[in-house]
């Protein structure tokens, strides 16, 4: 017999209510599991510590609390933030477009040598003029460097995968070649460029810590690229691009032209945390100028489900990580590839929990 | 109590968030039947069939199978338990081969990988013994729809199962493919098995099953013997109304030209011919049908014309403008509205909202865009004026399409098309999934876009479809156009030569390559 159940049908909440709660659960939902990965891969990280023979518990307290000793230290930590902000909200924009650039770090480096080529050649400029002239050049070689792994894209079918992979060699390897050669300051024993003029410099936010307006520009970004994704028509069409591109060619969307923008936004944002490496850090173009930045902007993106606002989240927790290990090499035994290990477990720990949050988002 | 059923669902709920899509069903199932399911779109059809088969787990009740009390946790367990289902969207991956698919996510994938030769012989013999005409080596992506469907089935069969679940089954299929598909069910019964099946077509149904359940609101409100019944009663159980068969409709007032297309020559994106000079003029305020077998050209006829396929040779002129080889953007831009063939690769983004689906082609123009910005407001509000429309069953303009019912997804992509003003609109299978009473609605919408002068061009294998809203019809076959005939039921065989490639003097036509 059929039962008669009709009290489950109507509505107990009013709409608004339902919809309030509908979108509080789902964000509760999304800032929850990040946290709880990253909390569980630690423990992970501990246990595997202590395997070692090490004070797990401990060497995990140094990693996360190490380096948030004093207002320089967090200084530090924005700092090593502010390229994988840049480059991991960057290529947040390319993987919804389906695009898998993997070339940041290379677009890193020829963003840095632009930025050098302009912070060095050019003098008698006031600062309000050649800082931002030294951004813009990284950000455009980024951009051009990335666009023929898209040219190739679109032209050949070329997978940018491979192409961008090759661009990191020729990058860094043109790099070593200019600062050995004619980019190197006469002057210097060690391969290095000649010291940006001071005005070229990226202006620092208090003037006795490193930390520079790179980071301020690295969230705004970050900010403007969730906009631009989520709310302008553009965005909206290099999403579609990136789920379906017959949907998208079906409605008249140019699918070429939307690659190119993709992969162009996210090389332009490498470059430019390639000139502020330069003309913020170090002032000198130096053969290693990134210690993998572009490769760590990849789980960056990952960590934050390609959501540019959530990359910068993600980007300062894996700032916080690299102090950490800096801290730890100087305070412990403890190797580095350990602590590598310990990262890799918090990337494959998002991954894994991502699923697991999907699962709850459709039950929810 | 008599016999034991063989299969039976007992109060089983089923909640998304707010949507109940199984609010308490109890259905049985007799061993060696053929019982059809029924249903208005979104009345928890699919939904109910997926927890049987292990896609989508029940929030309560219970599942009885063969005196046990059953609980898959994913498909594969249920087709150990020998239940096997045809999803209503086909679920094969478009790179592989048929046998590579069949072996696909087999625990024992590895040791069957070497026994290739063995899955090949096996899916020959299969497909023999059902005539179901399907090559183990073929890649999926150069299927047809039709025969990606008679893939889906074999695959179920080479699993070996006792219980088959067919979810619409026949939407996709021609008339003659709908007929061998109902004799394949006839001799799986005979060979011991049992079939559920879904589908919005009467007829059919009343043609094979044994039982007949309707479904309402996400329960079962009646289960009838077929021969105490007839397709008139089974409408009403549906919808609650009478659904007229034959729909009234004035005389077509043909004006001025809108499409023209010339010598239309393109091949398939495998590179073989596939139209070979066709071609046609669709007037303002006529309806054209193009019959056909599935496979003839037809597909590539509708990508060639909206841009998705280039054109080898001919002329496509659309209101006095030559569009042939144009991007899609600038023949969307010129009054072309295209309700595609294949709604989940050309007509939705399956994991966008509503609302962002039915801006696919306007997403950059006011009022739905301004200075660059998407207007959500703009949006929100056409969204729901659609909505409610076209009575799209769903959550609310926000929800994924993708977790939309089949039928209530084709609702929308029609609305969409149609609000976008055109002048022409070019059809390919109207109301694939649509349930009779939504498809009264789409049809009667379809004529009065007829009657307010738009010219609309209806690529159908499905000859009911035809015969009810247009005013004259071409057969396509072998990519030429054979003849043209009135929509007059009478001239059925005629028709029914022509498709199959005789023309009116019954001079065969030379087989094609491919
Ligand atoms: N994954 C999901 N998330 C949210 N809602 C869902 C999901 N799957 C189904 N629904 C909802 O459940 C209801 C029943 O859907 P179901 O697919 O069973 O309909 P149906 O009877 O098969 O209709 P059709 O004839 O159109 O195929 C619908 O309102 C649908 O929107
Ligand atoms: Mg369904």
């Amino acid at each position: 017999m059929e039962q008669v159940n009709q009290g489950v049908r109507e509505n107990v909440y009013p709409q608004a209510a339902q919809a309030l709660y509908r979108t509080l659960s789902q964000a509760a939902i999304s800032a929850v599991t990040p946290i709880a990965a990253v909390l569980v891969a630690l423990a992970f990280g501990a246990a595997l510590l202590w395997l070692n023979g090490f004070n797990g518990t401990d060497v995990v307290t140094v990693m996360i609390f190490g380096s948030f000793q004093d207002a320089r230290s967090v200084a530090e930590i924005l700092l090593k933030a502010t390229p994988l902000i840049l480059i991991g909200a960057g290529l947040c924009v390319a993987f919804r477009c389906s695009i898998w650039n993997i070339g940041a770090e290379g677009q890193l480096y020829v963003g840095a040598i632009a930025a050098t080529f302009v912070g060095t050649s050019i003098d008698g400029l006031s600062v309000w003029v050649h800082a931002p002239l030294v951004m813009l050049a990284g950000a455009l070689a980024g951009a051009a460097w990335a666009g023929i792994a898209g040219y190739l894209k679109v032209r050949f079918q070329a997978s940018e995968i491979v192409t961008t992979i090759m661009l990191n060699y020729i990058a860094i390897i043109l790099t070593s070649y200019l600062v050995t050669g004619p980019m190197k300051d006469a002057s210097a024993a060690y391969p290095q460029s000649a010291r940006l003029v001071r005005e070229a410099w990226t202006p620092r936010i208090v003037s006795d810590m490193r930390l520079h307006i790179g980071i301020l520009v690295a969230v705004v970004l970050a900010v403007a690229l969730y906009i631009f994704l989520q709310r302008s028509s553009r965005g909206f069409a290099l999403r579609v691009v990136g789920l379906n591109p017959h949907a998208a060619r079906y409605a008249g969307m140019d699918v070429r032209r939307n690659v190119m923008i993709a992969i162009c936004i996210s090389g332009a944002l490498a470059g430019l945390a390639g000139a502020f490496e330069v003309a913020g850090v170090t002032h000198r173009l130096y053969q290693n100028i990134s210690p993998g930045y572009g490769f760590e902007g990849i789980a960056v993106a990952l960590l934050a489900s390609n959501n540019p606002l959530a990359a910068i989240i993600s980007g300062g927790l894996f700032a916080t990580l690299r102090s950490g290990s800096e801290v730890l090499q100087i305070t412990s035994q403890v190797p580095q590839v350990l602590v590598l290990v310990i990262q890799g477990m918090v990337i494959l720990s998002v991954v894994a929990f991502a699923k697991f949050r999907d699962i709850l988002r459709i039950a929810a | 109590m008599s016999a034991k059923p063989f299969l039976r669902i007992d109060n089983i709920r089923k909640r998304f968030g707010p949507i109940i899509a199984s609010d308490g069903v109890t259905l049985e199932i007799d061993e060696g039947e053929i019982h059809a399911l029924l249903g208005e779109n979104g009345a928890g059809k699919s939904v109910l069939m997926s927890m049987i088969c292990g896609m989508v787990r029940p929030d309560e009740g219970e599942i009885v199978y063969r005196g046990q009390s059953v609980r898959f946790n994913s498909p594969r367990e249920a087709i150990r338990q020998r239940i096997g289902m045809v999803h209503q969207h086909f679920m094969l991956v478009p790179n592989l081969t048929v046998a590579e698919n069949y072996i696909l996510g087999q625990g024992s994938a590895l040791k069957v990988i070497n026994d290739m030769d063995k899955v090949h012989a096996k899916i020959r013999e299969l497909s023999d013994h059902y005539a179901l005409d399907v090559r183990p080596d073929a890649l999926i992506e150069d299927l047809s729809v039709g025969e990606q469907q008679r893939v889906e089935i074999l695959k179920v069969l080479f699993h070996g199962i006792d219980l088959l679940i067919l979810d619409e089954p026949t939407a996709v299929l021609t008339p003659q493919e709908t007929d061998r598909l109902l004799a394949l069910m006839g001799e799986l019964v005979k060979d011991g098995k049992t079939v559920v099946f879904i589908s919005h077509k009467l007829d059919e149904v009343m043609r094979v099953s044994n039982r007949i359940s309707v479904m309402r609101d996400g329960r079962v409100v009646h289960t009838v013997n077929v021969a105490e019944t007839d397709a008139r009663a089974l409408a009403r159980m549906m919808v609650g109304r009478d659904v007229g068969m034959e729909l009234p409709r004035s005389p077509a007032a043909p004006g001025r030209i809108v499409l023209s297309v010339e010598n239309l020559t393109c091949r398939s994106e495998t590179g073989l011919p596939a139209v070979r000079g066709v071609s046609l003029d669709v007037r303002a305020g006529e309806i054209v049908g193009i019959a056909g077998v599935s496979g003839n050209g037809q597909t590539e006829l509708s990508l060639a014309l909206s841009g998705l396929l280039p054109v080898d040779a001919g002329r496509v002129v659309l209101n006095g403008t030559d569009i042939t080889g144009l991007e899609p953007a600038r023949i969307n831009a010129s009054g072309f509205s295209h309700i595609p063939e294949d709604r989940h690769k050309h007509g939705i983004v399956l994991s966008l909202s509503l609302s962002e689906n039915t801006i696919l082609q306007r997403y950059d123009q006011p009022p739905f865009a301004a200075r660059g910005m998407l207007n959500r407001r703009a949006i929100g509000e056409h969204t729901r004026d659609l909505i409610k429309r076209f009575r799209v069953k769903s959550r609310d303009e926000d929800q994924r399409i993708g977790d939309l019912s089949g039928g209530n997804q084709q609702k929308l992509v029609v609305a969409r098309e149609l609000a976008r003003n055109p002048d022409f609109i070019l059809v390919n299978q109207l109301a694939r999934g649509i349930d009779i009473g939504a498809m009264e609605f789409v049809m009667e919408e379809m004529l009065k876009q007829r009657d307010s002068g738009r010219a609309i061009l209806l690529i159908s294998t499905e000859l009911e479809e035809l015969f009810a809203i247009c005013d004259r019809i071409l057969v396509m076959c072998h990519g030429e156009i054979l003849g043209e005939l009135p929509p007059d039921r009478s001239r059925l065989d005629e028709l029914g030569l022509l498709m199959a490639g005789k023309t009116a003097d019954h001079l065969e036509q030379p087989a094609l390559a491919g």
